[in-house]
């Protein structure tokens, strides 16, 4: 439970992160809240030559709104995501999942931005992400560019952010009047990961299904986006054999692994059963529940 | 001798917070505020530190082992392997079951995370680079990990060490994977009553493979002094002085240059009794270097190869009249021993006092048969917080008797009323062997079913399952044994389970104990100061115990199987017993009267119908020093080795209440009500602490502890992040209740209460989880019930739509 040896770095800007890591590149990692690649250094899974504490970099911890859209600095913490204003305001979702995540221990120095550029599939972010249609600024040696949460998951632990990249900024769009948004999460206890998990977000216009979007946590490789399921709820009246329907097809889109929190069978019902509980709970909020 | 008015007997007894007083623990200002002193508290001057390179495998041939790359790390002093301690004749260790176990692996791995070398270093971090480039050479072996194959005609043989040995500690083997077959009861009696049953059951009930997880992890500092030539080992051990003796008997240093210190230590539960690895591993290589040597535990470490507990395979049959009168019990039980039968119970005992397996029931014929087997896991079988393989049996019957009430259609509560032990048939023999020494069993149940509205349960329930919703309500009347034990049934490797108590009493009054148990947490340095401060009138914060080191406590053989109240707690009254004797002698001779003149009142000897004329217990203890009669000797000091008549069985009533979300899986208990009959209780905020942590660690058990092995031997899930330890989170709230029944046999009346609850515990949260399901005509679900074990059931039930 010791990692190996390390040169450890503490830039006090982004451009001077983002030149030491063009520099490192692949040998070195970026230590954000370190409550996923520190346990992973200590059993030696991850062995970087490098780390690149960004704790010092004040900017990439605000949290603010323009125009619509959340711009949340990749450094702000869980439980920063919780005491925040703005994203009760603009969001909750965030800040309810956030609360779902891990422990206070681990809340106060986990950080959006780790947990999403971490490429877990069993983290909570990246599927809410999926649901909320968010994405990720990323800066790199040639400068910035913006990656759709829909384009950004390739793999397990592999997302599209190149070695030399870093993720400053989570932008998510403020969630519309008549929407509802939920996040499920089954766990065999507090401060598990999710043995699986569903983010609903349901726009409802004259009583039918304007927009919706669904995601799933810890079912697959990656985060899953069940569009599908989002697709066959658009434009019609919800009711239970809709979201019993809407459940089977976010079903058939999992894959989970089989470990101790269960056989792939039960993950994918479970799945199926999260999803029907989050659009439950996404449509009452929507109606004004 | 005074002449004063005395405050009442009653208010002078309060202030000794004696027996019956809630006192708070002496332990806990130090404890509480981190000022308790652990293993790892402990720094001496020149530590070097070890820590093992461990086996990927769970089953393979060491071909070679290369350490030039480790031992060319900045700061790593040595390297041992089996080769190196072949010589001293220590790669191998007896364990305490007549086996031995591999110190460091010799031509062979067993288990995965076995134990391959030791290394040790300056400090952690070198020795955690060092292990990393020790490079060892395995062959792959087959491996067996499900026990039930490992007694099948081409199972490959695990432990070619034994080849041609027919016998590994405890009796005739039969195959070479077979360790032992151990059977008690009278068969024939008992074949011709289900011969002859109205009805019988029958039901395969498993104990999963589970880990006790104390908060502190295994470790030890050995420390040797070349020019003295005595070795100090501090360490987390539950037995102290069995550790001294086994350790001068396989290192072979004489006895009286062995120092074994026990501090504080982070609870135990079994899990500290047996010797590991470590300890020998760090003592040769604090001889060999001659520095102190420190290895502590990784949590990995301790969760996969540190003792385990239960993993008992088992097979419990019922027969039964009509109208539910048990007749017989059948049990067949295959007892996974892992690679080494490394596990911990009397000598003379291979299955521990699993033979208590007719519980609380009158049950006229029982016969037990116990295969035990190797299989490629960490060796083991201790008892966790429950008294050796009592919690196994209390399962067994616990389950059988649900089983067998689903079978006749009747309550469960009725059924165990028709066959609970009665009051009058105490001291009762059981048709295993065991005499129960005291008991009011039918009281108990009418309590507790009282206490929750049983019937208002049951209704509650009816008008759920009508409505789909699944409730649980599980009972459990557990009978403990514990206390071990008296000397003629009990030893560990030929040395009697006696327990010790030296007492001193102060020329000012106040005292010292020492005791050859360890506490691990239960509060003993509360609890025994209680008993002596009643037995001598002495303010229990006036008096000091201490426990071990073995330099100055008497011998004993430590604590767990709840023996600590019933062993020791009785040599510390009779010990006290012995110094009121001589107290009376001293007393008389002070006030110039008979002894047979005097009385003894709370704290002091006063002349019978002259309450004014006193000597207290303070005066007394200053006249030892210097005043005594003419040939006396002069101090205040007795020891008392106690050899207990008897076992003392406590019991209780268990009721617990369960929601099923049958979407999910997840199991919610309402409610839980535990009340125990420990015979006098000492302190009770102590036994409720005690009944508290006990139903947390079976709530665990039940629902969601398990060790899980792959196929391939892989262990699985060796993490916290895996292995269920509830928080407050999930922890029920405990609604705790008692009934006194004394020991006959036991000085002040105890009998122990530590393990109770797991033993209790485990078998009522299982009933009311499969209670939930008993509707769909469900016998039995496996433990642990965690979400997706009961969402299995849902589903092939079809409630889960
Ligand atoms: C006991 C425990 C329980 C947990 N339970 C949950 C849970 O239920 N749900 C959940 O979602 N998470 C859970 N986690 C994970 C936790 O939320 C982590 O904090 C999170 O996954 C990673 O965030 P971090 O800030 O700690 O990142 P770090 O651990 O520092 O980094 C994680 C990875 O992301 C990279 N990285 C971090 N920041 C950046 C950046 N700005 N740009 C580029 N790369 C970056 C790092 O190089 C590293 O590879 C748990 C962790 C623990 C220890």
């Amino acid at each position: 439970m010791i990692p190996g040896n390390f040169d450890y770095h503490r830039p006090g800007s982004v451009d001077e992160a983002a030149a030491l890591l063009g520099r490192l590149g692949e040998d070195a990692k970026v230590l954000a809240g370190g409550h996923s690649l520190l346990p992973m250094m200590k059993l030696r899974l991850a062995e970087p030559k490098s780390l690149i504490d960004l704790g010092a970099i004040a900017e990439l911890r605000v949290i603010r709104e323009k125009d619509g859209v959340l711009q949340i600095g990749a450094m702000a913490t869980e439980a920063a995501l919780i005491a925040s204003d703005l994203i009760r305001r603009h969001c909750p979702l965030i800040a309810e999942a956030a609360a779902l995540i891990a422990d206070p221990q681990v809340r106060n120095r986990g950080t959006i931005g780790g947990d999403i550029a971490h490429g877990d599939p069993g983290n909570d972010h990246p599927a809410i992400m999926l649901a909320l249609g968010a994405s990720f600024v990323l800066r790199g040696g040639k400068g910035e560019r913006v990656v759709a949460a829909g384009d950004f998951y390739r793999a397990l632990f592999e997302t599209a952010m190149k070695a030399d990249e870093l993720l400053v900024e989570i932008r998510v769009p403020a969630l519309r009047p008549g929407t509802g948004a939920s996040y499920q999460k089954l766990k065999r206890k507090v401060g598990d990961f999710a043995i699986a998990g569903a983010a609903a977000v349901i726009g409802i216009k004259d009583g039918r299904c304007g927009h919706a979007a669904i995601a799933l946590t810890n079912v697959g490789p990656t985060a899953v986006n069940a569009e599908a399921a989002a697709a066959l709820l658009v434009g019609k009246a919800i009711d239970e054999a809709l979201i019993g329907e809407a459940a089977k097809l976010a079903m058939s889109a999992c894959a989970p692994t089989a470990d101790l929190r269960g056989p792939v069978e039960y993950k994918t019902r479970m799945a199926g059963e999260m999803t029907r509980r989050a659009i439950r709970e996404a449509l009452k909020r929507a109606k004004g529940g | 001798m005074t002449d004063v008015i005395v405050a009442p007997s009653k208010e002078r007894e309060a202030g000794l917070a004696g027996i019956g007083s809630h006192r708070k623990r002496k332990e806990d200002p130090r404890l509480i505020q981190g000022k308790g002193q652990f293993l790892d508290d402990l720094k001496l001057p020149g530590t070097v530190f070890g820590d093992f390179v461990r086996s990927p495998h769970a089953h393979a041939k060491i071909k070679a082992i290369r350490a030039d790359k480790a031992k060319a790390v900045p700061g790593i002093i040595a390297v041992l392997t089996a080769e190196d301690l072949k010589p001293l004749n220590l790669h191998w260790m007896p364990t305490l079951a007549g086996d031995r176990q591999a110190v460091l692996a010799h031509e062979k791995v067993h288990f995965q995370n076995q134990e391959v070398a030791f290394v040790v270093g300056e400090d952690r971090y070198a020795v955690a680079d060092a292990i990393q480039l020790v490079e060892v050479d395995y062959e792959a072996l087959p491996v067996v990990i499900d026990p039930k194959k490992a007694m099948a005609p081409n199972a490959p043989t695990l432990r070619d060490d034994l080849t041609g040995k027919d016998n590994a500690g405890q009796g005739p083997r039969r195959h070479p994977n077979h360790i032992f077959n151990w059977s008690v009861g009278d068969k024939a009696a008992t074949d011709k009553a289900f011969a002859g049953a109205a009805v019988t059951v029958k039901e395969d009930i498993a104990y999963q493979r589970v880990f006790p997880c104390p908060l502190e992890t295994c470790g030890c500092v050995a420390s040797m002094d070349p020019v003295r030539g005595e070795l100090t080992l501090y360490g987390t051990f539950q037995a102290p002085h069995v550790v001294r003796t086994v350790v001068s008997l396989i290192a072979g240093l004489p006895e009286h240059k062995i120092h074994v210190i026990a501090q504080d230590i982070g609870g135990g539960f079994g899990g500290k009794v047996g010797a590991y690895p470590g300890y020998i591993c760090s003592a040769v290589a604090s001889i060999v270097i001659g520095r102190p040597v420190k290895w502590v535990e990784s949590r990995m470490d301790n969760l996969s190869t540190t003792a385990f507990a239960r993993d008992y395979h088992m097979t419990g049959e019922l027969a039964a009249d009509k109208d539910g009168k048990i007749r017989a019990l059948r049990v067949y039980v295959l007892a996974d021993h892992g690679a080494f039968n490394a596990h911990a119970q009397p000598t003379k005992w291979p299955a521990g006092l699993f033979s208590i397996v007719t519980g609380s029931y009158d049950i006229g014929a029982a016969h037990v048969a116990v295969d035990g087997v190797f299989t490629n896991k960490a060796p083991g079988g201790v008892a966790y917080r429950c008294s050796f393989r009592v919690t196994e049996a209390s399962y067994l019957i616990e389950r059988m008797v649900d089983v067998l009430a689903l079978k006749l259609g009747m309550d469960p509560a009725d059924l165990r009323r028709k066959n609970l032990i009665q009051p009058e048939q105490f001291p009762y023999k059981s048709a295993l062997g065991w005499e129960y020494d005291s008991g009011v069993y039918p009281a108990a149940l009418e309590k507790a079913l009282k206490a929750v509205d049983y019937k208002g349960l049951r209704q509650e329930q009816a008008e759920k399952r009508k409505r789909g919703e699944l409730m649980g309500i599980g009972l459990a009347f557990f009978t403990e044994i514990v206390g071990a034990g008296p000397t003629r049934n009990c030893d560990i490797l030929g040395i009697g389970m006696f327990d010790s108590c030296e007492i001193r009493v102060h020329p000012t009054g106040s005292i010292i104990a020492r005791l050859g148990t360890k506490s691990t947490g239960q509060g003993h340095e509360t609890t025994y100061a209680q008993i002596i401060a009643s037995e001598l009138g002495i303010p229990s914060d006036d008096i000091m115990i201490e426990e071990g080191n073995t330099d100055t406590a008497p011998y004993g053989l430590g604590t767990y199987g709840s023996r600590s109240t019933p062993v020791a707690g009785a040599a510390c009254a009779q010990a006290a017993r012995t110094i009121r004797e001589k107290a009376k002698k001293i007393a008389a001779h002070m006030m110039e009267v008979s002894e047979t003149d005097l009385e003894w009142d709370v704290d002091r000897f006063q002349i019978k119908g002259v309450p004014q004329k006193t000597v207290t217990m303070k005066q007394i203890a200053m006249a030892a020093y210097s005043n005594v009669p003419a040939g006396m000797q002069h101090g205040l000091e007795a020891t008392n080795y106690y050899d207990p008549p008897n076992f003392t069985y406590p019991f209780g009533a268990y009721i617990c209440v369960v929601d099923v979300d049958r979407f999910t899986g997840e199991t919610k208990v309402r409610r839980f009500y535990a009340l125990d009959d420990c015979g006098t209780r000492i302190n009770p905020m102590i036994i409720e602490g005690q009944v508290h942590g006990g139903l947390t660690e079976a709530f665990a058990i039940a629902m969601g502890q398990e060790i899980v092995y792959d196929e391939t031997g892989n262990v699985l899930g060796a993490s916290l992040m895996d292995y269920f330890v509830p928080t407050s989170v999930e922890t029920p709230v405990w609604e705790t209740d008692f009934t006194v029944t004394p020991s006959p046999h036991h000085p002040i009346g105890a009998k122990g209460v530590g393990e109770s609850p797991n033993v209790g515990g485990v078998s009522a949260f299982s009933n009311a989880v499969i209670d939930a399901f008993a509707h769909h005509g469900v016998t039995h679900m496996p433990m642990p019930h965690t979400p997706w074990r009961v969402s299995e059931v849902c589903h092939r039930l079809g409630i889960d739509k």
